[in-house]
């Protein structure tokens, strides 16, 4: 990675050196040892995957007739899902939810921590990064706790407002989605840094100090070196971070249930309380599966921008 | 190198081999040995069912040779252990051979198939005689048969601080006979003493069942209104009454006579209600189950053992203090029959010993249930359980059952989500019903419902 990035080499004749090596035709042998895996992947990924695809298209149910005998409904499940009320709202909610805490939150902070640290001395460095990275270890579920803990009637971040002589609302019924916005970047930018981090060390420091020979200020630099340099490292960030935020449900689970009404009921939260509150499985796998198109969509944005830098 | 790659391949081949065979593989019946599988709800307020289980299970081994029981409790609230005991039905893995089961639920899981019909299992048991007509029918489904049998009912009413009446100057015992004598006290609580939350009433989707059988539905059924259309089997939208309740709700919380609306979502705010407010004389008043008791006698999970004197139990009045008088919802949990079972004679045999006539005096005593076995109902030991068993006992004249079909979970949680709606100010009265309307429409068809 570092090579490719200092030596910018003549189009075509980085990648000829890897594609030479790829050349011997691959024998059904060469496959064997990743059969086990691709069996796993079948078995764990595309299972499911194909099960909720099918399950949206039936009228499954946890209790009730359709238990027993569920029927094929066609497209009835997407028909009543794009005229409920609540989709457009769970779907804004859910594209609020990603740009503000993972796209803008967890991405710039996360950034903003790894550049700090690069300049920080190294004691300021471990101390912060190990607060960070605090949070990113602790199970879903008991970060999750944490926020709640933090942000609700009594919690702590009210009885410091009150130590300074200010009454805070209720977070999670006042400003729920800013509570788990601010929950899921205090969780997550953990891992933008650790990400930005390694990236950062990749930049060489002598085109660093060369721009500054050259008299390119701070923000110059970051603008003109750094950014570019680490531009893949980015997007890949940037794609984990979505993925892995338009998943998020237990922390939202925890802190709101998704309320108060449908204030923060993102897409995830959405699809659990139709399937597992309501007991309509069937269409909870239908809203789960605009969900993964969703994902699928930003997927495909994130590697198309990510093709041009491996030239 | 090669030997990394065969280490490899060998690493990955054994990895999945293992987790191939830990999908495939669940205790089989180990020869011989039968296992029973008990699945029933615990949680830190409800040990009741527990602690009889635990009793009971080693005196069926002793008298069954090679059966084992496997007890199962699910800490779960109510919501939570309907859906894993539902997700547990789906495998007859994991299906458990006898199960604790909320009677509202029960017709709709028939439908599933998830209870087996226990006809001639109940014909031949002697005890069955003791249950009274009300017991028998709650655990009949659609088609006359019998599936699951009660573990005993249960009414609501007003439950009140003496103290906090008294002090706010409204004499006890108190009755209101209308909602505004309801709305008056808790304005006079309110003038008299800061701090205290005059009347409370659940709402909202956090309480879940309890919003509609423990607040709404006293409300609805008192307005001449009701639900479901029995005779036309019909669900009734747009009615008056309706949107009365969710204006009484409204006006409760926008007074702040009840709750904040923040506290009101918490799932577990009922056992504030129980563990501080009442105790602490924080709370005039609030609709309850007839179980209420259960939580401050000894033993109970918030022991309060002056709630004998300073609580006082008042039936909830209709609402412009029309015959009946008196407003009351039942309910009651079952214990059924998995319909999934391999061995059903040995799991009614062990629901029959967890109802006889000793466990089922100890349970409806200890959990302050109203008895469905007339050899139970009037022991002695019983009626002198708690001093208001008499009183909750009388709510059954007025009583009102959930209307028993299986589209009936789906509705109820249409409701909470009405009230949560009005309460919180997201839409008015009038859009709150409308949007239920829809919302009940869309779930029986346009056919099944009637003004």
């Amino acid at each position: 990675m570092t090579a490719e990035l200092i030596v910018p080499a003549p189009a075509g004749s980085a990648p000829a050196g890897r594609a030479g090596r790829r050349h011997k035709p691959a024998t059904p042998w060469r496959l064997l040892p990743v059969v086990p895996a691709i069996v796993l992947l079948l078995i764990f990924l595309a299972g499911p995957v194909v099960w909720s695809f099918y399950g949206s298209f039936t009228n499954a149910s946890l209790t009730g007739v359709n238990a027993q005998n569920p029927a094929w409904i066609g497209f009835d499940n997407y028909l009543r899902l794009f005229s409920d009320p609540v989709f457009p709202l769970s779907l804004g909610l859910t594209v609020v939810f990603v740009l503000a805490s993972a796209i803008i939150g967890q991405n710039f902070l996360g950034l903003g921590i790894a550049l700090l640290m690069n300049r920080a001395h190294r004691f300021v460095a471990g101390v912060v990064g190990t607060c960070v990275v605090a949070a990113w270890v602790l199970p879903e579920i008991v970060a999750a706790f944490v926020a709640y803990a933090y942000f609700s009637q009594d919690g702590t971040l009210n009885q410091l407002l009150n130590a300074l002589g200010m009454t805070g609302p209720n977070w999670l019924y006042s400003f729920p989605m800013l509570a788990i916005v601010l929950a899921n970047v205090w969780r997550g930018t953990a891992f933008s840094m650790m990400v930005y981090r390694a990236a950062l060390n990749d930049v060489p420091i002598e085109i660093t100090e060369a721009a500054m020979i050259d008299g390119a200020g701070g923000a110059k630099r970051l603008f003109l070196i750094t950014i570019p340099m680490i531009r893949s490292s980015i997007t890949t960030n940037l794609m984990l971070i979505t993925l892995q935020t338009l998943s998020v449900f237990t922390l939202v689970w925890v802190m709101t249930a998704g309320g108060p009404g449908n204030q923060s009921t993102i897409l995830p939260v959405m699809a659990f309380q139709e399937a597992f509150r309501f007991s309509d499985i069937g269409y909870g796998t239908a809203i789960a599966t605009v969900m993964l198109l969703i994902g699928a969509v930003f997927s495909i944005v994130y590697i198309r921008a990510l093709r041009p830098s491996k030239g | 190198m090669r030997s990394n790659v065969r280490l490899a391949v060998s690493v990955l081949a054994v990895t999945s081999m293992v987790a191939l065979v830990g999908c495939s593989t669940a205790a089989d019946g180990d020869g011989g040995t039968q296992t029973l599988k008990i699945v029933y709800q615990e949680t830190d307020s409800f040990t009741a069912l527990d602690t009889l289980f635990t009793k009971i299970k080693p005196e069926f081994e002793a008298s069954h040779d090679g059966v084992t029981v496997e007890l199962q409790p699910i800490q779960a609230n109510d919501d939570d252990y309907s859906t894993k005991l539902a997700l547990s039905q789906q495998s007859g893995e994991t299906a458990p051979d006898v199960f604790y089961e909320d009677t509202f639920r029960l017709r709709s899981d028939i439908d599933a198939g998830y209870l087996l019909n226990l006809d001639e299992h109940v014909a031949g048991w002697d005890d069955w005689s003791q249950f009274n007509e009300g017991a028998r029918a709650a655990g009949m489904g659609d088609d006359g048969s019998i599936y699951a049998v009660p573990l005993g009912t249960d009414t609501r009413a007003i439950w009140y601080s003496k103290p906090v009446f008294q002090a706010a100057g409204i004499a006890v015992p108190w009755q209101p006979e209308t909602w505004d004598d309801i709305l008056q006290a808790a304005r006079a609580i309110q003038d008299s003493q800061a701090g205290v939350v005059p009347f409370n009433m659940y709402a909202g989707k956090g309480t879940g069942e309890g919003t509609v059988m423990q607040s709404f539905y006293e409300l609805l059924y008192g307005t001449g209104d009701q639900l479901y259309n029995e005779d036309e089997q019909k669900w009734v939208v747009g009615s008056e009454g309706f949107k009365d309740s969710l204006g009484f709700l409204k006006t409760l919380y926008d007074e702040k006579l009840a709750v904040t609306p923040a506290e009101a979502l918490d799932a577990n705010v009922w056992k504030k209600v129980f563990g501080e407010l009442f105790p602490q004389g924080k709370l005039g008043g609030t609709v309850e189950g007839s179980y209420t008791p259960s939580f401050w006698q000894e033993g109970g999970s918030y022991a309060w053992p002056e709630y004998v004197d300073d609580m006082g139990v008042a039936a909830f009045p209709t609402q412009n203090g029309d015959a009946p008088q008196g407003v009351s919802m039942s309910g009651g949990w079952t214990l059924a029959v998995g319909a999934k079972t391999e061995n059903a004679d040995l799991a009614f045999e062990f629901l029959t010993l967890a109802l006889n006539r000793e466990n089922a005096l100890w349970y409806d005593i200890n959990n302050s249930q109203i008895a469905v076995r007339a050899d139970v109902a009037s022991e002695p030991s019983y009626l002198e359980a708690n001093p208001f068993v008499a009183a909750v006992t009388d709510l059954v004249s007025v009583t009102h059952f959930r209307p028993a079909t299986s589209d009936y979970p789906k509705i109820s949680a249409e409701v909470q989500a009405a009230t949560e709606a009005v309460i919180t100010g997201q839409l008015s009265v009038d859009d709150a019903a409308a949007a239920y309307d829809a919302a009940v429409e869309g779930i029986v068809g346009s056919d099944k419902v009637t003004d």
